[in-house]
């Protein structure tokens, strides 16, 4: 990496100067060399970090299980029939990530509305605030709901209202709910709120001078502007909701078994490797499909492309 | 903002039934639900971490939730302790490690991806985005197999047997963080100013001295942005880590995560503030650094938030 560094530099000066096209051959082969010497490392590291461990898991969901665990050769189809018939971490995953996609829209276009359209000179500081919760450790933002949520905490209180004192809150879907809506709520709003500031508000003035009223205008002119906005926060809180391993383990006590659960107890506990990873590629084949419509969406009206996936 | 006057708040409407008073008194109803949305929604994102850093301070010796009065013992008891002191040493030695190398590539794959053919940017930039989207714990367990089946491979070839460590985390960490400093430089270059580059070839500036005085100046911010990021998430990391950690290796999440299956208790607590402490001071630096080179109201923060 060392040695690529000192070539950097002609890098922004090589594309567009019209001389690359009269240069001799030696310089342009010396300019192959340094966008190669560029991208080496990152290349380096997709192919041994990225491409190998997946195509492994392609590999062994078609293989099959030695009776020690691990991974023999083989073809089968049987592990991902395996995978269609106990489906229900699938399902799961689901309900869950739906519901809290949903929840996060509900809870982040308003929000995203407000910071956007009535913040005034405290945007920046709502925006900081937003950022910082998501700068922070995931591990601690979501065992301190086991403290508020917990026997002492808010299920102790909602029992004693109710008269109930075996009320829980924590090892209930509710909780694993609540813990990634928690979790992931500032990327659901970051790019509404991207959208909402980018807008031409003056079309929400000529909806008004034109008699819209407020749910006119709403429906007819903000929301279809701000459509991929909505949809890129779906998706980006979709996707880590659906492979959430963390949270139903700390809030759900293990509970609320979703895939991330299921592929930890098949590749280490049970260790069946061909299992697991036949559910590994069946999950990301799912999210495929959810990028794949959410690519498709956005490549329908050219206003998507003002908000890139990430 | 210049038009604070005119009710397009009507989020509200949406979710109300047609026959919902529409004009006239509904405006200060949705301004009013509006506010306290948002007031309830902050928080509710701040609530847990305050309850977390009020707690490291509780005096008690029993339940972690009684109030012991406000003490510090439970900071002098964690930063005595040697085992602590282990797992945040192994934090620091990834999260560094990982930033120096993620911010390294990745600025350096943002400049060669400029300049690449397109039959190979179209397929990197899709891994880019692969490696962003990819759920943590499916290319934690497929980093695993084939850290453990590369070893099995090694072993019969070498008879040496490789171990999971520093090195594994480190560049399992990495692949994420490099593809995150990618995309935050490749965003700072594509709504680079050129004319100041141009500028510098017609007064014979080499392409060296270039990239040094107007081209990496106005990078910057967005390379110090991604080595903060990447050593925070490095920093904070727990599922990758929790899988291709080895003996020795444990860093502070891991231990956390011990911790909370025991029962959380003001240490806990202690050791997260802790962690979160670090972070801030390191998110409000780079706040703070980057405030010179950046644009008018720029910031790591916003550079984060628009490209989040």
């Amino acid at each position: 990496m060392a040695a690529e560094a000192p070539l950097a530099p002609s890098v922004t000066a090589a594309p567009r100067t019209p001389k690359v096209v009269t240069t001799p051959r030696s310089t342009r082969v010396r300019s192959g060399l340094v966008t190669s010497g560029l991208l080496a490392g990152a290349t380096l590291w997709y192919v041994l970090l990225l491409i190998a461990p997946l195509a492994i898991v392609v590999l062994f969901s078609f293989g099959e299980r030695t009776r020690i665990g691990g991974y023999a050769g083989g073809f089968t189809f049987d592990n991902f029939a395996t995978a269609w018939t106990n489906s229900s971490p699938f399902t799961t995953s689901l309900f869950m990530s739906i519901g809290g996609t949903v929840l996060c829209l509900l809870v982040g276009l308003p929000l995203a509305y407000y910071i956007a359209t009535r913040a005034g000179n405290r945007k920046s500081l709502l925006v900081i605030l937003l950022v910082i919760p998501f700068w922070t450790s995931f591990l601690i933002r979501t065992y301190a709901w086991l403290m508020i949520l917990g026997p002492t905490g808010l299920a102790g209180f909602i029992g004693d209202a109710v008269g109930d004192s075996s009320f829980r809150i924590l090892g209930t879907p509710v909780a694993v709910m609540l813990g990634i809506v928690y979790g992931y709520l500032p990327l659901m709003v970051f790019p509404i709120y991207v959208t909402l500031e980018r807008m031409d508000r003056s079309l929400v003035e000529a909806s008004k001078d034109l008699g819209a009223g407020r749910f006119a205008t709403f429906r007819q002119i903000t929301l279809p502007i701000i459509l991929p906005g909505l949809i890129t926060g779906s998706i980006l809180v979709f996707i880590p909701m659906m492979g959430e391993y963390v949270i139903p383990q700390i809030l759900g006590y293990g509970r609320t078994y979703l895939i991330g659960n299921a592929l930890v107890n098949e590749f280490l506990t049970a260790r069946d490797w061909p299992g697991g990873a036949a559910k590994a590629v069946t999950l990301i084949i799912i999210m495929l499909i959810a990028i794949t419509l959410y690519l498709w969406f956005v490549s329908r009206g050219r206003r998507g492309r003002e908000v890139s996936i990430v | 903002m210049s038009t604070p006057a005119i009710p397009i708040s009507t989020t509200e409407a949406v979710r109300r039934p047609r026959t919902a008073p529409r004009v006239d008194r509904s405006g200060a109803i949705v301004e009013f639900w509006l506010r306290a949305h948002t007031l309830l929604v902050y928080l509710f994102l701040f609530v847990p971490i305050i309850v977390v850093v009020v707690f490291s301070f509780n005096g008690t010796d029993r339940r972690v939730t009684d109030w012991g009065g406000l003490s510090l013992k439970w900071y002098g008891r964690v930063l005595g302790d040697k085992i602590i002191q282990g797992h945040l040493i192994n934090s620091l030695i990834v999260g560094t490690s990982t930033a120096i190398i993620a911010t390294t590539l990745g600025t350096l794959a943002a400049l060669g991806l400029q300049r690449a053919p397109r039959w190979f940017r179209i397929p990197f930039d899709a891994l880019t985005y692969v490696s962003v989207i990819i759920p943590e714990i499916v290319i934690a367990l497929a980093t695993l197999v084939f850290f453990t089946t590369s070893f099995d491979v090694t072993e019969n070839l070498t008879g040496f047997r490789m171990r999971l460590g520093f090195p594994t985390i480190i560049a399992a960490h990495a692949l994420f963080n490099i593809s995150l400093v990618l995309l935050l430089v490749r965003a700072r270059l594509s709504g680079m100013d050129r004319t100041h580059v141009e500028a510098s070839y017609d007064l014979y500036g080499t392409p060296w001295r270039t990239f040094w005085q107007i081209t990496f100046p106005q990078l910057l911010p967005a390379i110090v942005a991604g080595f903060l990021l990447s050593f925070t998430f490095s920093f904070d990391d727990f599922v990758i880590t929790t899988f291709v950690s080895g003996p020795g290796t444990s860093t502070l999440p891991l231990y956390v995560f011990g911790q909370i299956k025991q029962g959380v208790t003001p240490a806990t607590n202690a050791v997260a503030a802790i962690m979160l402490l670090i972070t801030l001071a390191v998110l409000f630096s780079g706040q703070w650094l980057t405030r010179k080179g950046a644009r008018r109201g720029e910031s790591v923060a916003t550079i984060v938030a628009n490209s989040g």
